[in-house]
């Protein structure tokens, strides 16, 4: 039975994600910023998962880093080990704040890139001694290239990406798999100010895709797919071009 | 941004919406009214806040609890009912009252108190809820339930979301032995047939529904099939059954359902050829026929359509009835799917509450402008003059006039509206816009 760590449980995208798992029987442990939601979500999936599902929980405010450690060692005692460790929490800055206070871009830094650094190199350090598991984390398309309408946000998951790479690399000899994926843009709470066309996607159609490239163990995994091909052009378009481009 | 139910009428612009998926979070701070808004599948505006703000109450989707022993589930406003069946179904347990369609959330069908084939030994939606919770905007959170805050359970239930917001509530399931359904289908010829059968029909049957040709005309006028169904004992050998819903491919600029399209279609649906005596049917082509093909709003083009939804007391009902059909089919509209059934005399709890013992009809008309209202004019009448009610939920052109005959308690029920809530529905049959 495969025992997964989920951290930033509540957002919409991995409460959707532990519902998937959930259903396939996997031992969980949550960890969220928001005591009441947390208990929202557990109370959820206790309900699905039926009198057998194991579904532990942590609060938890994962900007700051010194409660890492413990939340790794609290989940390895609540589940008697990890497989997959998920890793979804995160804030959508505000551009235009950012580029008026360093203070709130580099807050954004920490909680986007930051936290994710020091969760990843936690979790890589466990599942390489342990000669195995599968470690997750939710990037964006944003990180692909830098952009002004939110390149304080796009810069903290590029480098969630470049570090999920390096660590990728370092674990290759191993059976330690790093998925990187990276949404589009998804219809969560996180978007709600934003007018939804046809290239948004739902919470739960993400998961899927999460929950299938975990299985299979994926690289770099673009969500919906077709994200794919998009940034692929993007990432193409010369810089001389770009930069004058409102993308 | 714009939102529309399912008919697609009205359109309207709110000033804000929010994705609420945290049921302990305060109402926002706005300086409009607020209106939740689950799944949209009313027909009409009584979700629609024009001008307002609309508190998306889908994400708010979690179950709290379930016990499997007595078949009690307390569930966040946002779930759907497709949700509660997935979960509760396989064991052993089903929606005491479904509506047509699983795609509807739990707050949504407390708050147009919706009802079903079984009205007739059931009752609504409503009558099944044991507690739920509602929030108001001053922050009060109001458990209710029949012993503590029973006045805002019966405005709420059926209350048109109008009372504040209905973060949470509990039901009592009804026991099933499996997914299928024992049902038998039998033609009757015209109007007269139908009340042979609802007379005959033995009242051992849960489930009822007869589905008219509303096309047919002289004779046949009112002919259709009667349907019924009881929830089927443990088999000796159940058959597989998966589920298949395709998605209506296109949005046509106009109606696929036109004079032609209708009668070849209700000739074709009345003849069809029916299985002899009594049947094993999954349970979702019995309840949920239309939830067979997604987005079948799209048939009707982007003018959308209109619901028309009435009931008529028991006295009124066989001249009514007959009366409405011979209008729809002299107008030469209508559609595929309409739907004749008797409410039994169960009062309903909710004091806006639309079902009420007599006959109810239901159907669809694609929007052809004046031509389509006109008519209404004329069914209208006919409800009036029988002593009838309209359906709020399926409504999107009832007059003030209409309004206050189909929900009577109307002022009774003001004193309970939220005084931060609102909708387009309610400021419309007020005359306030």
């Amino acid at each position: 039975m495969q025992r997964i760590l989920i951290f930033g449980a509540t957002s919409a995208i991995a409460a959707a994600c532990a519902r998937r798992w959930n259903a396939l029987g996997a031992q969980l442990f949550l960890v969220a910023r928001d005591q009441t939601r947390l208990a929202t979500l557990r109370e959820d999936l206790t309900v699905r998962g039926g009198p057998r599902a194991t579904i532990e929980t942590a609060t938890a405010d994962l900007a700051d880093l010194s409660t890492h450690i413990g939340l790794f060692d609290a989940a390895e005692r609540a589940l008697g080990g990890l497989d997959i460790v998920l890793i979804a929490h995160g804030t959508l800055p505000d551009q235009t704040a950012c580029e008026a206070s360093i203070d709130t871009t580099l807050e954004a830094i920490q909680v986007n890139a930051l936290s994710y650094v020091s969760l990843l190199t936690e979790a890589a350090n466990r599942f390489e001694r342990k000669g195995n598991g599968v470690i997750a984390a939710i990037s964006s398309v944003a990180g692909d290239r830098g952009r002004k309408s939110n390149y304080v946000y796009g810069a903290a998951k590029g480098m969630v990406s470049l570090f999920m790479g390096g660590l990728r690399n370092r674990l290759a000899g191993k059976d330690v798999a790093v998925v990187n994926i990276k949404p589009g843009f998804v219809d969560t709470p996180m978007t709600a100010a934003f007018e939804k066309g046809a290239l948004w996607a739902k919470p739960d159609t993400i998961a899927k895709g999460i929950v299938k490239a975990i299985a299979r163990r994926r690289d770099d995994v673009y969500l919906p797919g077709f994200w794919g091909l998009i940034m692929f052009v993007i990432r193409h378009i010369p810089e001389r071009l770009f930069k004058r481009l409102s993308l | 941004m714009s939102a529309s139910s399912w008919n697609r009428i009205p359109r309207v612009a709110h000033s804000a919406e929010f994705d609420w998926s945290n049921r302990f979070a305060a109402l926002p701070e706005a300086d409009t009214t607020l209106l939740a808004h689950g799944l949209g599948r009313s027909y009409g505006d009584v979700c629609l806040n024009e001008g307002g703000t609309l508190l998306r109450t889908r994400s708010m989707d979690h179950f709290i609890a379930f016990d499997r022993a007595s078949g009690r589930l307390r569930a966040e406003a946002g779930v759907s009912l497709k949700d509660i069946l997935d979960l509760v179904i396989p064991q052993g347990w089903f929606l005491p009252v479904t509506p047509g369609t699983r795609f509807v959330t739990l707050g949504g069908a407390i708050a147009n108190d919706v009802h079903g084939k079984n009205h007739h030994v059931m009752g609504n939606f409503g009558h099944h809820v044991t507690d739920l919770e509602l929030l108001r905007s001053d922050g009060r959170r109001l458990h209710c339930n029949r012993e503590q805050n029973a006045d805002w359970l019966y405005a709420t239930i059926g209350g048109l979301g109008l009372t504040g917001l209905i973060t949470w509530a509990e039901i009592q399931l009804v026991p099933i032995s499996n997914p299928f359904m024992i049902t038998e289908n039998i033609r009757f010829r015209n109007l007269d047939g139908f009340w042979e059968q609802d007379a005959a029909v033995d009242a051992g049957w849960p489930y009822t529904v007869s589905w008219v040709d509303c096309a047919a005309t002289g004779k046949q006028r009112g002919r259709g099939v009667f349907m019924v169904g009881q929830h089927a004992p443990v088999q000796p050998d159940l058959p597989s059954w998966k589920e298949r819903a395709p998605t209506f491919p296109i949005d046509p600029p106009m109606s696929f359902i036109n004079g032609v399209s209708l009668r070849a279609f209700n000739f074709a649906y009345y003849h069809r050829s029916l299985p002899k005596g009594v049947t094993l049917q999954h349970h979702v082509p019995f309840f949920y026929p239309l939830d067979g093909l997604l987005e079948w709003n799209r048939i009707y083009g982007r003018r959308g359509f209109y619901q028309y939804q009435c009931v008529l007391p028991p006295e009124a009902s066989r001249e009514g009835i007959d009366a409405l059909l011979q209008r729809i089919a002299a107008s030469r509209t209508g559609s595929f799917l309409a739907v004749l059934k008797m409410f039994g005399d169960i009062p309903s709890l909710g004091m806006m509450s639309f079902p009420r013992a007599g006959a109810t009809l239901a159907l669809d008309f694609p929007n052809l402008g004046d031509r389509t209202h006109a008519l209404f004019a004329e069914l209208d009448a006919v409800v009036r003059d029988c002593g009838g009610r309209l359906y709020p939920a399926k409504d999107a052109r009832m007059s003030t006039e209409m309004f206050r005959l189909s929900c009577p308690r109307w002022q009774e029920f003001s004193a309970f509206i939220d005084p931060r809530f609102s909708s387009s529905f309610w400021r419309r049959v007020n005359g306030s816009e």
